[in-house]
Parts: structure tokens; C-alpha cells; sequence
């Protein structure tokens, strides 16, 4: 047990760091959604299944939605570039 | 050799390292040179050879006047480029500073505090211990977590949410786009939606197969998670979080067109409405009986059934419809500004 929660933070920290690091704003967000992720599983181990189930539905899901949808409306995913948006 | 080292230079061990070698001073100043540098070059050209034009044509005129122009025009110029790394120093300076503050701040704060572990610290007093033992017949709810959150503690919980409303209300100001008076859609709206329908995915089968499949048992597991909030871990917040995932999902694959047969602006209001003052309502009642010392007469229940736990699930029922509408009209506000 003492591995795994070793092996979930040192994860948490490398995610902490890539999502800073990282140039490509969707990379980031990814790696952001992994965090929610691991964090909420470490909920999990430290006996707080409420919170588990918070971080999973707002952490990993809404909040990247969200962020998903800004970096749409900013033309920062690639790809999006090949698309010219409407002239206002 | 030098290819090696521009790709060394990107890899995110050099940037550690000169992040760790010379601050955030020179990642600013990168980021300011980046921003700064097409603007200020063609304005920089622009205003000089306005500059020269000007003094060109007011030397026959007016030498003097000329000069002072000249002058201006190099405080301005002065003012782009030296000015503005002076004062992005400033910034930076007092960001450090005030950052420096707040660590000492919150250091000498936290010496204050009684030390981890200790018996007799404020924290492990009785109220933690009465809620374990005596929660469950106090409160009626098996889940401690719901039965502290929604009923000993309730008024933080009502702080909270009111924390919520007002972020709801200023995101709905700063997003949503007016119509005008007599319901037609104003030009701001319909460049948004036109800009939104660019990126909508039209009857993408993938999407639409795996919505139509995994929408309900999203649904049903929301649901779920609410009803039981006082009898197993989860809730409200959660629960809704997990509904409103649902409704995107929805909204995603089938559009706005579909969606907004059975969720539109008024439905948003309605309900956030009625839940909302219904919370109100009740934990007032709740508050009043308590503080007066009068019995509620609200029935427990038998702990473990699903009608149990007194005002616990109907609040929960509450906070979920408030938290699912919240976040859905929040998604449709990022896309395109209403529903």
C-alpha cells in the first residue's frame, strides 16, 4: 500500500510540474486532467470517498470542459488553425 | 553542435535549470519581449517617421515648435520602450515584494497555532467526537460527511453556496450576450452562434452512438449519487457535478437545437430559483427551531433508509438541481453565450 501511495505522489508531482512546464496549452490540460485524477484516487486511499467523487466529476471533468472550451474559443488547439473562424 | 543545443535549450531540464538559475525575471522578460516586440518595432518606425515629417514641415514654420514636438515624441518613444521595462521592474519588484510579505504574514500566523498532534488543541475538543458518536442519531444520516455539512454545519454550507450564487451571477453578467427588447437576437449573438456552429459536430455517429448510451446511465448515477448523499458518500455538489456532465455530453452530441427542447434560459432560471430559496426556507426554519430551542418536527427517519436523515436529502435534491443547471448554463455561456 505505502508503494502505491509513494508511486500516486511522486506522479502528482511530475504532473504538477509537466502541466506548468509544458508549452502546448492542450498537453497541459491533459496532463491537468491526469492530476484530478491521481488526486482523486489518493482521496480515495486517505478514507474520503466524498471528496473522491468530487474531484473526479469537477476536477477532471468540468473544469477540463471548460478549459477545453476557452482554448477553442482562443484558437489554441491546433488544428483549429486550418478552420478560419467567421469574421465578426 | 548547435542544432543540439537550440533543442537542448527546449527541453524542459534547461528550462528547469534556468528557471532555477535566473528567476522568473527571465522568463517575464522573455514573455514581455514576445509581446512587445511586432507592435513596438512598426509603431516605433511609424511614429519616427511622423516624427520627422512633422518637423520637416513646421521647420519652415516654426523652429521651436518643432524641437518641443521632438521632444514630446521622445518621451513617448522613451516612454514604449524604457518606460515600460522600467515599470514591468516595478511590477516584478513588488510582486516579490508583496509575495514576501504574505509568506512572513502567514509564517507568523501559523506559529500561533497549537501544535500538530496536540490534545489540547481547539480542534480535537469535544464537537469532533460528539459528531461521530451522537451523529447518527442527532442527524439520522448514516454518512457523517452529509450529516455534518448539512446539518450541524449547515450555515457554512449556506455561506458556501451564497459564494456560489455570486460567482454564478457575475460569470452570467460577464458572458451572456443580451437579446434586444423584442427577442430578436442582437449582431454580438449572431456571430457567436454562427462561430459556434463552425466547431459543432454535425450527426457525428461515434458521438451521438455513445451519448445515447452513456447520457442515461450518467443520469442515473447522478440521481443516484443525490438520493443516497445521507446514506453513502457523495451529495449534492457531486451528484449535480455529475448530472450536468451528463446534459454536456448530451448537448454535445446532439446540439443546442435538441438540448433546448427540455432545458432552456427559463428552465435555468426556474429551478436554480425555487431550489435556491427553498434551501433558504428550510434551513432558516431549521435555524429558527434551533436557536430557540423549539423541535422541528421534522421526523429522523430510521438511519439507513432512504427516507431518513430529516431535511438532509431534500437539501441534497436542492443543491444537486442548483449545481447541475449551474454548471450546464456555464458551459453554454463559454460557447456561445446563452442558451
Amino acid at each position: 500500500m505505502s508503494f502505491v501511495n509513494v508511486f500516486l505522489l511522486g506522479m502528482l508531482i511530475v504532473c504538477a510540474l509537466a502541466v506548468s512546464l509544458t508549452r502546448n496549452l492542450l498537453t497541459s490540460l491533459i496532463v491537468y486532467m491526469a492530476y484530478s485524477l491521481i488526486m482523486a484516487v489518493i482521496w480515495m486511499f486517505l478514507e474520503s470517498p466524498d471528496l473522491a467523487i468530487t474531484e473526479a466529476a469537477v476536477g477532471a471533468g468540468i473544469t477540463s470542459i471548460l478549459f477545453f472550451v476557452t482554448l477553442k474559443k482562443i484558437h489554441a488547439i491546433k488544428g483549429d488553425s486550418e478552420r478560419e473562424p467567421t469574421q465578426k | 553542435m548547435s542544432r543540439r543545443r537550440s533543442d537542448w535549450e527546449q527541453r524542459p531540464q534547461a528550462r528547469i535549470r534556468k528557471w532555477y538559475k535566473e528567476g522568473f525575471l527571465a522568463l517575464d522578460e522573455e514573455i514581455i519581449d514576445h509581446l512587445t516586440q511586432e507592435p513596438r518595432h512598426t509603431h516605433l518606425q511609424e511614429e519616427l517617421i511622423e516624427a520627422q515629417q512633422q518637423a520637416e514641415s513646421s521647420r519652415q514654420h516654426d523652429r521651436a515648435l518643432a524641437l518641443e514636438r521632438m521632444d514630446q515624441h521622445n518621451m513617448l518613444i522613451w516612454a514604449r520602450t524604457r518606460g515600460r521595462k522600467a515599470i514591468s521592474r516595478f511590477h516584478v519588484v513588488l510582486a516579490l515584494a508583496l509575495g514576501l510579505l504574505m509568506i512572513i504574514f502567514l509564517l507568523d500566523t501559523v506559529a500561533y497555532m497549537p501544535r500538530f498532534g496536540d490534545p489540547n488543541a481547539p480542534g480535537a475538543n469535544e464537537v469532533s467526537r460528539r459528531y461521530i458518536e451522537q451523529g447518527l442519531t442527532e442527524t439520522g444520516a448514516t454518512n457523517i460527511v452529509a450529516g455534518m455539512i448539512l446539518d450541524y454545519r449547515a450555515f457554512d454550507t449556506l455561506g458556501e453556496a451564497t459564494v456560489l450564487f455570486i460567482a454564478a451571477s457575475a460569470v452570467l453578467i460577464l458572458l451572456r450576450i443580451d437579446r434586444n427588447k423584442d427577442g430578436s437576437p442582437v449582431q454580438e449573438l449572431i456571430a457567436a452562434e454562427s462561430d459556434d456552429q463552425h466547431y459543432e459536430p454535425r450527426n457525428d455517429r461515434i458521438l451521438q452512438g455513445s451519448a445515447m448510451v452513456l447520457s442515461p446511465i450518467i443520469f442515473l448515477y447522478g440521481i443516484y449519487i443525490i438520493l443516497n448523499g445521507h446514506l453513502s458518500p457523495g451529495g449534492g455538489f457531486s451528484g449535480g457535478a455529475i448530472i450536468s456532465a451528463g446534459l454536456i455530453l448530451y448537448l454535445d452530441a446532439f446540439g443546442f437545437e435538441k438540448a433546448g427542447r427540455f432545458f432552456t434560459y427559463k428552465t435555468f432560471m426556474w429551478v436554480s430559483f425555487f431550489a435556491l430559496s427553498f434551501y433558504a426556507l428550510a434551513k432558516a426554519y431549521s435555524f429558527y427551531c434551533g436557536a430557540n430551542g423549539i423541535p422541528s418536527g421534522i421526523p429522523l427517519g430510521t438511519p439507513g433508509a432512504i427516507l431518513s436523515g430529516g431535511l438532509i436529502m431534500p437539501l441534497n435534491i436542492a443543491v444537486g438541481m442548483v449545481v447541475a443547471c449551474t454548471m450546464y448554463i456555464f458551459y453554454a455561456l463559454f460557447r456561445k453565450g446563452g442558451l
